[in-house]
């Protein structure tokens, strides 16, 4: 798989020459080569380079903590029935014996409180599943804000982005299983929303429910979807996305000696299998950490899932808290009671806008997420390959885009918890809720705008150090009485890193071959406009010699 | 030590080898007197390559750290033993946790440390060097990978043999559908949603008893300021007790008679200032049971919609666009609580084929 | 954040890293034991008789001097308080008892503080107003042995009254700036006391809706809740999952990614 190359170079001396020698572990590698061929795999990956960088290690991260997923969640298989089956609690936990329960929060009681350590894996397995999604979308952010995504990496983007999709897909479906009040009371709201989709709503819910709400079949087939299909999905895009990953070369910033044609860094074998083993176990240790002595998801006191009661801050794990604050963002009557209603019968159908529209702009807004590569390329028109990472100040309107994306999902994050921040910070959820719905629109165009004017602001710093230096602090008194600040010029390497990068400048129309200038081209140079309007450009040489001589 | 590690295409721009893309560079601007690559700096050594004791030390520091590891999986394994969890303790299951939870951190973080160390200040730390390559292949692998194609479509007539191929497509085209019609039996095969979400258990002389006991309830017993959380009578003795109070849920407030604005329609709808409301949300379907007594208002503490009881249960605030549906109660001959009749439209949230003249 | 831009000093080679690393781990080691060996403390009550002669005249003076400018002398209420005929001892015992009343300053509701009274003063308010109209007593100490059905009681709390003090009572959110405050520290008596009167925009839970029995079951269930769930460690607030979720992101990826910094840090 991973060797693409064409031609197979099997050079049959090489091994020859080893033969006498190696001991037990040249042995071993030749028995394996003579049978598989492996050393092809060691010759062309043993030594490759990786860039050092800890912002190169999120990544890493989400891998890791997915296989801590993997481990506990297999320990967690071992003893939790998949089934709504009703029985009667009688465990170690007072407040719920002789209660009736499905049979699948009887046995995730059973792992808590009857399996040694049982609890334990069951809470670094939930903990692992918040910081896989955590640290997937950290990646991306580090991903975007750096321009990672440009040509050749557009599809890795994309699969990255599907394995986020996927690792919420996974991470939902766990939450459910247990069947306990607070996980029963998120099925009935996205019941509730499947129930609002038009022309098909209801009978979306009727199979997948099998039946009314809450029936007796979801914890079964959440179940195969969670340890069987989306597993396998998420494993087979994790590999897809490492193939790329090897068959790009990592990227790296731009920096004394890196160059678009070269990789620096270390090698492989064994300096980045030491650090990135030994990562491995530092996040599962970490992980472990929590699980010891932080309660994850108490579902003993949520008690088992009943249609009546619910809790005070009732919110999914946070990941999923998005959708629900979009949810909660969303006005039933646009201008309050006796204004628009947004659910309307009209030829004796409803319509339920109230649903609909969330869904729809999440949608846009996910999907947005997943094209903007194609609409950076598309409108700069660059055809180029580029391996070198931006510093997120040299792109000003993409990292402003980035970071009003960024307030975006946040208000929607906070939306989710107005009512705990209500309490928390003494106002009223009324008054919280139009403020969110205020700043769902504002916060991202000022994000824009500030982070835009904060971006080349920065640049500008760069340009001042690069042609004068740094200020020293050194204050001298000059023989005419005049007093200076002494600037210490940077050295040729840092000053590199300061004006090393590319900038773009606003699309010029031109009449195409006919004489006319395309709808398209015009979208494209007003789309150009508002990226590269304002830019700095990097001090070229001959602007330094200017200043030297200055 | 200047840069004796530098080879070809790292001491400069890219106009030292050819570069990894020539493509059009769109709207980028490339100039003629861009400042040049400086090159790799000189290799800085660590005090462990310069300083042998220094190395001794890190070397000993990563060794204890292994053997710090191997301690830790053998607490683990002791806490397994020496934390018991015993039937009915709690606190067992609590120490269990937190000792067998520190073994085990102990032994993978102590790993994880030593080999990050070890990698750190005693493996060599020499930058490495590779070369990009253009991700496309080579012009001769294009026009051999086209060739192919070529080939394969003359010697099967794929684009010649148009019958055949469009009969593939046809064939492959009806296959999914029916796989989607297996998925038609994951509900129930009798019924349609809509019928079944437009019905609940509760019928005229249903009573009304509390959850979860199931104890009739008596028009005395709801004095001013209470509120009752409310099922049908028999619901617990059903074959679907989840799915019928799912939507059969009510709560039961008592107010000051003239608090409430009632409606012509509804006007036998009360008894005595005693009103009863579905429980689930017109919004998604939580359970709205947020009651304040001075207020009157209802909040669902999912996504914060507002109803007010007095105004027979109208939305004040938040997503919920439908009042909460009112079950018509009375009180039966020995003085207890019933329904009049079923709610007169669906509970619950909205559907498609919800329709428009219910409640009349 | 490069490492060539780092100041070359600390010549004192590279060991403090993996001390500190060491000394967290043995700091976690020791709190953990500390932590697990944690036990909570059970609370007291004094008795004083209500009806006694003595008492209500002192409650009168009380009354008289704190309460009577909003509630009136004769317990009819005014423009700024409500009247208190009928509501009993049992509402003067959680209002005064807990520092709802008297009332610091004007809010969406009363906020519990440091009660201004001692237990014996509260006490005697409560014989006094009750003495001028009767109503719901102070629960009998047989009422609170929290030896009730622990399982009853938390079914009987989760469809009564989680849906605003939240399932572990940790507290939520009501309308305009109003909230339902955290039980975790309650005393058994507030409780039984609160359902009973229904004290502001709580509803009332007399005994045909929830028994006095029912009510000793659903106390019994929250003390023993509020000391097991934090078998699994710190419960964070008992917050669900917006605190977890904070947790991950704050502390969970914080130490994730100090842990990227140091790895890719160059050595000295």
């Amino acid at each position: 798989m991973t060797t693409t190359s064409d031609t197979y170079n099997f050079d049959p001396t090489a091994p020859a020459d080893s033969r006498r020698s190696g001991g037990i572990t040249g042995w071993a590698s030749r028995y394996v080569d003579e049978r598989t061929g492996i050393s092809y795999v060691v010759r062309e990956f043993g030594r490759k380079i990786f860039p050092d960088h800890w912002s190169f290690m999120l990544g890493e991260v989400a891998l890791y903590s997915f296989v801590v997923i993997l481990i506990t969640g297999t320990f967690l298989t071992f003893f939790f029935q998949a089934s709504m089956a009703e029985v009667t609690y009688d465990g170690s936990y007072g407040p719920l014996k002789g209660l009736e329960m499905s049979a699948a929060m009887q046995s995730t009681l059973h792992i808590s409180f009857e399996i040694r350590g049982g609890l334990l894996i069951r809470q670094v397995h939930h903990w692992a599943a918040l910081l896989f999604v955590a640290s997937t979308m950290l990646h991306m952010l580090r991903i975007f804000f750096t321009g990672a995504f440009r040509k050749p990496r557009e599809l890795n983007w994309v699969i990255g982005f599907v394995l986020w999709i996927l690792a919420m897909a996974e991470g939902f479906t766990g939450y459910s299983l247990p069947d306990d009040l607070l996980s029963g009371n998120g099925l009935r709201i996205i019941a509730g929303m499947v129930e609002g989709i038009p022309f098909i709503g209801s009978w979306i819910l009727w199979l997948l429910f099998g039946g009314e709400f809450p029936g007796t079949a979801i914890v079964g087939r959440l179940y195969t979807l969670h340890i069987l299909l989306l597993p396998a999905a998420v494993l087979a895009f994790i590999a897809l996305h490492l193939v790329f990953v090897v068959t790009h070369k990592h990227t790296q910033y731009a920096g004394p000696g890196r160059t678009n044609e070269n990789v620096i860094g270390v090698p492989v074998l064994p300096v980045f299998a030491a650090k990135a083993g030994g990562f491995f176990f530092v996040v599962f240790g970490l992980l472990m950490l929590m699980g010891a002595f932080f309660t994850i998801n108490p579902i003993w006191v949520y008690g088992p899932y009943d249609p009546s009661p619910v809790s005070a801050g009732t919110q999914p794990d946070w990941y999923i808290g998005f959708a629900d604050g979009a949810l909660r963002l969303m006005p039933g009557w646009l201008g309050g009671p006796g204004g628009v209603p947004m659910e309307f019968v009209l030829f004796n159908t409803t319509y339920s806008l109230n649903i609909l529209i969330p869904i729809v702009v999440l949608g846009l807004f996910i999907v947005a997420v997943m094209l903007y590569p194609f609409l950076e390329a598309w409108v700069t028109g660059d055809k180029r390959e580029h391996h070198i990472a931006d510093r997120p100040r040299n792109m000003p309107s993409r990292t402003a885009i980035g970071a009003a994306g960024v307030a975006f999902y946040t208000v929607l994050f906070f939306g989710a918890s107005s009512d705990l921040i209500a309490t928390h910070f003494k106002v009223s959820i009324e008054s919280m809720i139009t403020i969110l719905q205020f700043m769902l629109v504002l916060g991202p165009v000022l994000a824009f705008f500030v982070t835009k004017r904060i971006c080349l602001a920065l640049q500008k710093k760069d340009r001042q150090i690069v042609l004068h230096g740094t200020e020293s602090g050194r204050i001298v008194r000059l023989p005419g009485g005049e007093y200076i600040e002494v600037h210490e010029p940077v050295d040729e390497y840092e000053r590199w890193k300061l004006v090393a990068f590319n900038d773009y400048e606003p699309l010029m129309l031109r009449p195409n071959a006919a004489g006319r200038i395309p709808v398209t081209e015009r979208a494209r140079a007003a789309i150009s406009r508002l990226f590269f309007e304002d830019r700095i450009e990097p001090v070229t040489s001959t602007e330094l010699e200017v200043a030297r001589h200055h | 030590m200047a840069n004796d590690t530098n080879l070809p295409g790292h001491d400069g721009p890219s106009d030292s080898l050819v570069p990894v893309s020539t493509a059009d560079p769109g709207t980028a601007v490339e100039r003629s007197d861009a400042l040049r690559n400086p090159g790799l700096p000189p290799h800085r050594l660590r005090v462990t390559d310069t300083d042998p004791k220094k190395a001794k030390t890190a070397e000993r520091v990563i060794v204890a750290l292994f053997y710090v590891s191997l301690v830790g999986s053998i607490f683990a394994m002791a806490a397994y033993f020496a934390f018991p969890i015993k039937p009915n303790d709690l606190g067992s299951v609590r120490l269990n946790n937190v000792f067998v939870g520190i073994g085990l951190s102990f032994a993978l973080l102590a790993i994880g440390v030593a080999a990050i160390h070890w990698s750190k200040v005693l493996m060599d730390d020499h930058e490495g060097i590779d070369i990009r390559h253009p991700v496309k292949g080579d012009p001769k692998t294009q026009a051999r990978a086209v060739e192919i194609f070529r080939q394969a479509d003359r010697e099967s007539g794929f684009n010649r043999r148009v019958l055949i191929r469009n009969g593939m497509i046809a064939a492959f085209a009806a296959l999914p559908f029916p796989a989607i019609f297996l998925f038609r039996d994951l509900g129930p095969s009798a019924g349609t949603p809509a019928e079944a979400f437009s019905h609940t258990m509760w019928k005229a002389g249903t009573r009304l008893t509390k959850d979860p006991t199931g104890d009739p309830i008596r028009a005395s017993d709801v004095t001013i300021g209470s509120v009752f959380h409310v099922i049908p009578e028999g619901l617990n003795d059903t074959e679907d007790v989840l799915e019928e109070k799912g939507k059969a849920a009510v709560l039961l407030m008592r107010l000051e008679p003239g608090d409430l604005h009632v409606s012509p329609e509804k006007r036998t709808w009360n008894y005595d200032g005693i009103v009863a409301y579905s429980k689930i949300c017109t919004h998604v379907g939580c359970p709205v049971a947020l009651y304040e007594q001075e207020t009157h208002h209802l909040l669902c503490p999912c996504h914060q919609s507002q109803f007010d009881i007095t105004r027979e249960a109208a939305v004040i605030f938040g997503p919920a666009v439908r009042p909460l549906p009112q079950l018509p109660i009375t009180v039966d001959s020995e003085g207890y609580l019933v329904a009049r009749s079923d709610f007169h439209e669906p509970v619950g949230p909205s559907f498609w084929e919800r329709r428009g003249d219910y409640n009349v | 954040m490069n490492d060539e831009m780092k100041p070359r000093r600390r010549k004192h080679g590279r060991r403090s890293p993996l001390a500190s690393v060491a000394l967290v781990l043995t700091g976690l080691l020791m709190t953990g034991g500390a932590y697990a060996l944690f036990t909570a403390a059970t609370p007291a009550s004094a008795s004083v008789d209500l009806t006694s002669t003595q008492t209500i005249q002192e409650g009168k003076k009380l009354f008289a001097a704190n309460c009577a400018t909003c509630h009136g002398l004769n317990l009819a209420g005014s423009d700024s308080g409500p009247s208190l005929i009928g509501v009993g001892a049992a509402a003067v015992d959680f209002q005064v008892g807990t520092g709802r009343m008297p009332l610091a300053k004007d809010a969406a509701q009363a906020p519990d503080k440091p009660p201004v009274f001692n237990d014996t003063q509260v006490k005697q308010l409560a014989g006094y107003v009750a003495s001028i109209s009767p109503g719901p007593g102070i629960p009998a100490a047989s009422n609170l042995t929290l030896t009730g059905d622990a399982t009853k009681g938390a079914e009987l709390f989760r469809i009564n009254c989680a849906m605003c003090h939240n399932v572990a009572g940790a507290g939520g959110a009501l309308t305009e700036g109003k909230y339902a405050p955290n039980l975790m520290e309650t005393s058994p008596s507030h409780i039984y006391e609160a359902m009973l009167t229904g004290p502001q925009n709580m509803p009332v839970f007399n005994d045909d809706n929830i028994t006095p029995q029912e009510k000793q079951d659903i106390i019994t269930a929250l003390k023993t809740q509020s000391k097991s769930e934090t078998v699994g460690g710190f419960a964070l607030g008992s917050l669900g999952p917006v605190a977890e979720g904070l947790f991950i992101w704050i502390f969970g990826l914080g130490a994730v990614v100090a842990f990227t910094v140091w790895l890719t840090a160059k050595a000295n």
